[in-house]
């Protein structure tokens, strides 16, 4: 509980600024540190138990079944790194409130970071493969956010759109990664994951998951060739950069390297890839800074080098440069945050951060150039600060890998070079800005920054100082800790003395100072040497690239959709002839030795009908009224067949859509061309058509054919055995469709109620042209209500009422049911339409058909709701027999009820669509209008 | 009996497809109606072919499936409103657009403008 409430306190803390904005600056900065504050303290509270070397867990179940839990983890690794992020967090927020200016909205500001630490928390906490990703994905987008605080700046939207692409794509590759370790380990869970590294090393897999998890991290901790968005990333307010660039967010890639330690390294290809990044990462981040010229790129170009030094100290295989590793961690992020906020100071108090203006600052603060100075010091790794100890370890470190062989001796003599860099462009930080003659055309005269603003940097310079000085005091239980959780493995013996007599790391200690001296002192003929260069900017390449990507895929679309419908029909058949082609093309049984059964008369005759049919449908579909009536052939033909194929319901049904499928298509035609003007498609098209829609029909009838002739067990007994006893009825097609499957019934229902809706509301507004000519141009009929047709149907409509009644009662027992009566009375209606015209009709009846949809189905939704009453499964039926005098038994069913709300239902849409659609072929809508 | 009710499936379907692959709205409703029928049908057959055994319990000994049965109905009744969207969107497309083309090419029908009163 404790650990659940230290990680998810920041996650509520994301709101109290908001909350509090109406207040000052500085009680907006207090109310927001107090819930890090509360975590920090739950952290220290666990601090001995963890350097005991107790790994502490929280677990709350989510989706078990697929590995998804709510899983917390603090070990020493997690402490560090959780230390890290709330304590340099609480600095942040206190260095903020003085760096904000009064224009900036602060509250937005702490928002942005308090989610950022909170994501951080998450991820070092999670003990959740998944979860860790999730909050992974959290960080980068933090990081947008702040990245792009100053949203007017463009640079500032630029760097934070470039941060984001970056560690973004990373972060799916880390997904993908992660994925391949939870379907080689069988679990995400971090503690079997931990133990599970030699069943992932020789899994084949362990290519494809190292790449991928090292994409991650490299991506996060900008990495070569990956660097390129950090630098730009400066734009963020100064808080940020210290904050997330400097000890956090970047340091989220090495600690997966940490924390993956245990599970991924110890091969040739990890010590390759990841030794050989980190080198490059050392020694590119480590020359350009030397030639940055503004402050916060110095600074970005130097954490690129010192993320590399760490990356190389985990790629060497080594148990001792792991715990070196873990050590920069730590002093990087102290010296680093200081430096960071140091620049920060000096750019508002004298308005520039070029340090080709910035000179001679010392003689106008001297308090923050000499804490400044303490920690570029330490940067450099200069004896008695905490930089240089882990440098130390770092050069033995190098000194004793052999994987290289002969050539091994060239890792360190690059280490030096890159110490020797890292003291140059130290060595430029301090006296470049420091002192080097006069400040020139500052905005500002710089001066000292108020009091609690320089707080934070003391705090950091203090522990750079105390770490130097006594190591294994103050933070050899801590490096212990983390060590230990990192290896998975007891820590080897190592000891943490500033001094270790003169050996080599001492010696090159010594070359990589004398030897940034020298650089810093040629810096003039260097600048000149690099002047010549072509700059690259890599957020320019950056745009260019995501211009050509959309381009690319703007030109796959329109590929792809250019508009017209015929060529997405054809791209999605050809698709789809393939989808099915694919399986079938596998059967090898031999179609004429399947079961066949002796073909009857009317079969036959039904089939070449049915085909005719068809053709002809194709043939004369230029004339559409007659390729109408060839359709219409068909849709008889199928209801012929249903019937003769022993489903009577659905030759019921068939016969009445077909009715009503008729009706409505001549109501369009009626608004159409009358023929279909020879097509534009020219032969070419045409033959390709024909051959895409007979090679798809060969198919489909291949299919059809193997099914019928294949003996499948049907799960049908279960419903046939089960519709008296079970459902109360014996027309098993209606208790499937009211009670087995009665959920499914409701949905369809809905659709047809949604789509008749739907076609309401298309309707209305519809302007189109009413035809006063056939296509012949002849005038229509003046007679438009014939005197018969009007009689007839009038007095046919209660007969049909009456039937549809009879049908939708027996429905239960014999063929019938809601469906077919709810067609049954709307085809009757629509006749009346016919004979009398739609103003007749609508003067003699109230019946509003939305409303008939909607009391269908909320009949439907209560009868199935209405079980819930006494505790039974939503849409269970009821059914009983009940004996009355004169009718004698009889049987009531709830099932009928629903089958009542089908049938409104079904009358309400058909109605709808319909009689709006004749209404549109009379004036009565040009009144309507004209209203 | 099924070479014959494939078949006849398989040209229904064909020709289905090749109405739907026209550039006019209303051939495509056409289509679109045919080939529902041939995927009614089709559904259908996955019960199997049986003459003379209705679904109905104590009448006969049932050895149709009434599982596809129960299917196709709706299957038909949502067709219906399928079929009714389709005209309506290709009535509305000719209402807004002032042509029945669906091939993407921008072009008016020469002969709405004559028969429009």
């Amino acid at each position: 509980m404790k650990l659940f409430l230290l990680c998810f306190l920041p996650i509520i803390g994301v709101i109290i600024p908001s909350l509090v904005k109406g207040l000052g600056r500085s009680q907006i900065a207090f109310f927001t540190a107090l819930l890090p504050a509360a975590s920090l303290a739950l952290l220290l509270s666990e601090m001995f138990a963890v350097f005991d070397g107790a790994v502490i867990s929280h677990q709350i179940a989510w989706v078990s079944s697929l590995g998804l839990n709510l899983s917390l983890r603090l070990d020493g690794l997690a402490f560090l790194f959780a230390a890290l992020i709330l304590g340099i967090g609480l600095l942040v927020i206190l260095y903020a409130r003085y760096y904000l200016s009064e224009r900036d909205n602060m509250s937005r500001f702490y928002s942005y970071l308090i989610l950022f630490m909170a994501a951080m928390l998450g991820v070092v906490l999670s003990g959740n493969l998944i979860q860790m990703w999730f909050f992974w994905e959290m960080t980068s987008i933090a990081s947008f956010l702040l990245i792009s605080f100053w949203t007017h700046k463009s640079e500032a939207r630029k760097g934070a759109r470039l941060a984001l692409t970056v560690t973004g794509l990373g972060g799916l590759c880390l997904l993908a990664g992660v994925i391949l370790i939870g379907e080689t380990v069988g679990s995400y869970e971090l503690d079997v994951v931990l133990n599970a590294g030699d069943l992932i090393r020789a899994s084949s897999l362990y290519p494809a998951i190292l790449v991928l998890v090292l994409l991650g991290a490299f991506t996060k901790s900008a990495q070569f060739p990956f660097h390129f968005w950090l630098p730009h990333a400066m734009a963020a307010p100064t808080p940020v950069s210290a904050y997330l660039h400097s000890a956090t967010m970047v340091k989220a890639g090495v600690f997966l390297l940490a924390r993956m330690y245990p599970v991924l390294s110890g091969t040739d290809m990890w010590f390759v890839l990841v030794s050989a990044t980190g080198l490059m990462t050392l020694l590119y981040g480590a020359y350009t800074a030397v030639f940055q010229h503004d402050l916060k790129g110095l600074l970005a170009y130097s954490t690129i080098s010192h993320l590399g030094l760490i990356t190389l100290l985990f790629g060497l295989n080594r148990d001792m440069a792991a715990v070196a590793a873990i050590f920069h961690i730590i002093n990087h992020a102290t010296f680093k945050a200081s430096l960071f906020m140091a620049a920060g100071i000096i750019d508002h108090e004298s308005g520039s951060r070029d340090m080709r203006k910035l000179n001679g600052l010392f003689r106008f603060m001297p308090i923050t150039a000499t804490l400044a100075m303490v920690a570029a010091a330490a940067m450099a790794g200069v004896p008695l600060l905490n930089g240089f100890l882990s440098k130390e370890m770092f050069f033995t470190e190098v000194l004793g890998q052999r994987t290289l062989g002969a050539i091994s001796w060239l890792i360190p003599v690059l280490a030096t070079v890159g110490a020797a860099l890292s003291v140059a462009y130290s060595l430029r930080f301090i006296h470049d800005v420091f002192f080097n003659g006069e400040p020139r055309d500052l905005p500002k005269t710089p001066h000292e920054p108020p009091r609690y603003m320089r707080v934070p940097v003391e705090v950091l310079v203090a522990m750079c100082l105390l770490v130097g000085a006594f190591p294994a005091f103050t933070i050899g239980s801590l490096l212990n800790a983390a060590s230990e959780a990192t290896l998975n493995t007891p820590v080897p013996e190592y000891s943490l003395a500033i001094w270790h007599g003169f050996n080599i790391p001492l010696l090159m200690s010594a070359m990589a100072i004398i030897g940034g001296v020298l650089i810093y002192m040629s810096r003039k003929q260097l600048f000149r040497f690099q002047a010549s260069f072509k700059e690259i900017n890599a957020s320019e390449i950056f745009d260019k690239v995501i211009y050509q990507v959309q381009r690319a895929a703007h030109a796959t679309i329109d590929w792809i959709d250019n508009g017209s419908y015929q060529r997405s029909a054809f791209i999605l058949s050809a698709f789809a002839l393939v989808m099915l082609a694919i399986p079938i093309s596998h059967i090898s049984e031999p179609l004429d030795r399947l079961a066949h059964t002796e073909a009857q008369m009317p079969v036959i005759v039904g089939s070449i009908l049915l085909i005719l049919g068809s053709l002809a449908t194709v043939l004369v579909s230029h004339k559409r009224i007659i390729a109408l009536a060839m359709l219409s052939l068909v849709g008889l033909v199928v209801s012929i067949a249903f019937n003769f194929f022993s489903a009577p319901d659905l030759a019921l049904t068939q016969v009445l859509v077909e009715v009503v499928a008729i009706i409505l298509l001549l109501l369009t035609l009626y608004f159409f061309p009358q023929t279909t003007p020879r097509s534009a498609t020219g032969p070419a098209g045409f033959a390709r058509d024909i051959l895409l829609a007979s090679t798809i029909g060969a198919v489909v009838g291949t299919v059809c054919l193997l099914m019928l002739t294949y003996n499948a067990e049907s799960v049908s007994q279960f419903y046939i055995d089960n519709a008296k006893t079970g459902g109360g009825g014996t027309n098993v097609v209606n208790v499937i469709l009211v009670d087995f499957r009665g959920f499914d019934t409701m949905g369809e229902i809905l659709v047809l109620g949604i789509a008749a809706l739907g076609i309401y509301k298309l309707i209305a507004r519809m302007r189109l042209s009413i035809r006063t000519r056939d296509a012949q141009g002849r005038l229509w009929s003046e007679d438009k209500h014939p005197m018969i047709l009007s009689v007839v149907s009038q007095s046919l409509l209660p007969l049909a009422l009456l039937i549809s009644a009879y049908i939708f009662l027996r429905g239960h027992n014999l063929p019938g049911g809601g469906f077919i009566a709810g067609l049954i009375t709307a085809v009757a209606m629509i006749l009346q339409y016919f004979a009398h015209g739609v103003s007749w009709v609508s003067a003699r009846h109230k019946i509003v058909y939305q409303s008939l949809i909607v009391s269908g189905l909320m009949i439907a939704v209560l009868t199935g709701l209405a079980p819930l009453i006494w505790g039974y499964p939503f849409l269970t039926s009821w059914f009983d027999y009940f004996t009355l005098p004169v009718i004698g038994k009889f049987e009531l069913t709830s099932a009928l009820v629903f089958d009542l709300g089908v049938f409104l239902t079904v009358v309400g849409s058909t109605m709808l669509i319909l009689s709006n659609l004749g209404k549109l072929t009379t004036n009565q809508r040009l009144k309507v209008e004209q209203q | 009996m099924e070479i014959w009710f494939s078949a006849a499936v398989g040209v229904a379907t064909a020709c289905g497809v090749f109405l739907m692959l026209r550039a006019h709205t209303f051939t495509l409703v056409i289509g679109l109606t045919l080939l529902s029928y041939a995927v009614n049908l089709f559904l259908f057959a996955s019960g199997g072919l049986t003459t003379d055994s209705a679904a109905i319990l104590g009448e006969n000994t049932i050895t149709s499936d009434p599982l596809p049965q129960a299917l196709v109905l709706t299957a038909i009744v949502i067709g219906f409103a399928m079929t009714a969207f389709a005209c309506i969107q290709a009535m509305r497309a000719r209402s807004d657009s002032g042509n029945d083309h669906v091939d993407g090419k921008e072009q008016q029908e020469s002969s709405t403008k004559t028969e429009a009163s």
